[in-house]
């Protein structure tokens, strides 16, 4: 955090609440990996981090720097252009492996008993 | 020209990408940029991919908006859903969406705007009967679902792509 303390009140402080933010959404999507019952519930959770979460973090980013002049904000685009298109694959994969696995084993819509319990990936 | 830059605009996507990351104009990376931008051309090539031809610009700057809104109102859904008191009654399931759209880049964008959005999931999507599989945390009203999907995304997306 070079040059942290030349940075205006109004904007340290709005840098801290967006990342604040940021970070309190990727907690509430590890807590849901952690509460929701099976697998296909449980993969909706973290992405709350990947998108608002990611986002807000950027857009933090994006204050501390704008406002310090030390570089130019690009950096945060590419990041977040990088995470929209990356994130689905990984998510997509997942599931379609387990809606195979599902598949074979037969009735997987009805099976959304707590019990269902098995590792998020 | 066009058999070293195939893809002109994937090319310089991915010059001025490398560039941007390393901060850097030195002749050493401009001389990977060159490398990566024609070498992830030819590597598309290998593929094949389906020409893209896009329409209607205020089309794509509505759904861009619609997009983040509801990423904004979904991310506080699952938010609340998450943090809230335990589900007595099950209420997330499968539900099936039959899709007019064929377009692949269309299909493609629409499932990474379903996947990016939390609460709901793309699992499979049937070609021939069109038919689109998708896991939603808070089914509660499979046709209001039904109307966001096909109203608010298929119909602009089809607009743009097809």
């Amino acid at each position: 955090m070079t040059g942290a303390a030349d940075l205006p009140a109004w904007a340290a402080l709005l840098t801290a609440l967006l990342v604040l933010l940021g970070a309190g959404l990727a907690l509430v999507g590890s807590i849901g990996l952690l509460r929701l019952e099976d697998f296909y519930q449980r993969v909706h959770a973290p992405t709350l981090g990947a998108t608002l979460g990611a986002g807000s973090i950027l857009i933090g980013s994006m204050v501390f720097f704008s406002v310090l002049q030390s570089r130019p904000v690009l950096h945060e685009i590419l990041v977040g252009v990088f995470l929209t298109v990356t994130t689905p694959v990984t998510l997509i994969l997942l599931v379609k492996a387990t809606h195979h696995r599902d598949l074979d084993a037969e009735q997987p819509a009805t099976k959304t008993e707590a019990g269902d319990d098995r590792p998020a990936g | 020209m066009t058999r070293w830059f195939p893809f002109p605009l994937l090319s310089f996507a991915l010059f001025g990408a490398w560039l941007l990351l390393n901060e850097s104009l030195s002749p050493g990376h401009v001389i990977l940029a060159t490398i990566l931008a024609v070498g992830g051309a030819l590597a598309l090539t290998a593929l094949e991919p389906p020409g893209l031809r896009l329409r209607r610009p205020r089309a794509i700057a509505e759904l861009a908006a619609l997009v983040l809104v509801d990423i904004v109102r979904s991310n506080i859904a699952v938010g609340r859903i998450i943090l809230g008191p335990r589900r007595r009654e099950e209420i997330s399931g499968f539900l099936v969406v039959p899709l007019d759209m064929r377009a692949p880049y269309g299909l493609a964008t629409l499932a990474t705007i379903l996947t990016a959005t939390p609460g709901t999931l793309w699992v499979r999507f049937d070609p021939e009967s069109g038919l689109l599989t998708l896991h939603i945390l808070d089914l509660i009203d499979e046709t209001a679902w039904i109307a966001i999907i096909k109203g608010r995304y298929e119909r602009r997306l089809m607009e743009i792509f097809e």
